[in-house]
């Protein structure tokens, strides 16, 4: 019994004995947070592909009602989303680097950023009602346009709510990483849920960066 | 790329990619950027469209191998990251190869 103990250098508190060593542990964790990020691509995608048949078949009202949505705000959040993956970057760096005073102000950062985001979303979120181009009972169909216009919009708001939906969720994991980081519970040896968030914030990145073009610029060269 | 196995000493097998190419990359997407929101004014006829997802899957490309570590992580991890695209490109391309060959049917035409 007393054999089948490893060349136990000093692991971290937090290291689980079903693994070899701490650098299994670790793969072992991003490996799966990778195979959940899959699950999401395909989440998105079903969208994504909902967006590429009915685009096909009413380009004129979809690139009529995109050019409806205001590209500089869509622009804008594009530069705050990208800017607050690098925050979030340098603060998985700062916990795998050993820099625990940084930690906490790269993640503040990161937070900052996102809820940037979301205010600027709400304010376009809140411009759509005002002008009636919310589907439903109250939506008009604006002029030069069709009823397929409506579809537009109808994609527009699941997936931009559900990318935000995805920032929120976001913002709560950041947070609690915040709690932890205050704890000290991050060293070099240890720091997963950094980075495992990370993952997870620069996939949500990612979604925005297809979703600007795909919603904001497709009708821009027709004006 | 990291050690054989994939198992480093520090953090992702063979340590970060360092700060200088989080700065780059950074700087590379925004100009990617104002890049697009560009590309979309111009008169490409049908080429807008494939400029634009060119310049969104550099830009993705950017952020996966460098923010997220894709490069330098272990041959597993790569794998399953090809294999997601692999999947969204079927359930894309069998879901418009329905659409747009339905018509070719006189029974599905109406």
């Amino acid at each position: 019994m007393a054999e089948a103990v490893p060349t136990a250098h000093a692991e971290p508190p937090q290291f689980q004995h079903h693994f070899v060593d701490m650098a299994a542990q670790r793969e072992a964790s991003s490996l799966g947070m990778w195979v959940f990020l899959v699950t999401e691509v395909l989440f998105f995608g079903g969208m994504f592909t909902a967006y590429v048949v009915y685009r096909a078949s009413f380009r004129h009202d979809f690139e009529g009602a995109s050019n409806l949505l205001d590209i500089r705000l869509g622009a804008f959040n594009t530069a705050v989303l990208i800017m607050s993956s690098l925050t979030m970057a340098l603060a998985v760096w700062a916990s795998a680097a050993g820099r625990r005073k940084l930690i906490i102000p790269f993640l503040l950062a990161t937070i900052l950023l996102g809820s940037v985001f979301l205010g600027v979303k709400f304010l376009e979120y809140k411009q759509k009602f005002e002008h009636h181009e919310v589907p439903g009972a109250h939506f008009v169909v604006p002029e030069g346009l069709a009823k397929p216009s409506e579809l537009f919009f109808s994609l527009y708001f699941c997936m931009t709510g559900l990318h935000a939906l995805h920032m929120i969720i976001g913002i709560g994991l950041l947070s609690w990483l915040i709690l932890k980081a205050r704890r000290g519970e991050f060293t070099p040896q240890y720091n997963t849920p950094v980075d495992l968030v990370g993952l997870y914030w620069h996939f949500v990145d990612i979604v925005w960066i297809f979703l600007f073009p795909l919603l904001y610029l497709l009708g821009r060269h027709t004006l | 790329m990291s050690a054989p196995g994939g198992h480093g000493v520090n953090a992702h097998g063979g340590g970060h990619p360092g700060l200088k190419s989080y700065f780059g990359v950074f700087g590379a997407l925004m100009v990617l950027t104002a890049l697009t929101v560009w590309a979309a004014f111009q008169h490409l006829g049908v080429w807008n469209t494939p400029v634009a997802l060119a310049i969104a899957v550099t830009k993705a490309l950017l952020v996966a191998l460098i923010f997220m570590h894709l490069k330098g992580s272990p041959k597993l991890t790569i794998f399953i990251v090809v294999a997601s695209v692999l999947w969204l490109a079927f359930l894309i391309l069998i879901t418009v190869s329905d659409y747009a060959t339905r018509a070719w049917l006189p029974i599905y035409a109406r």
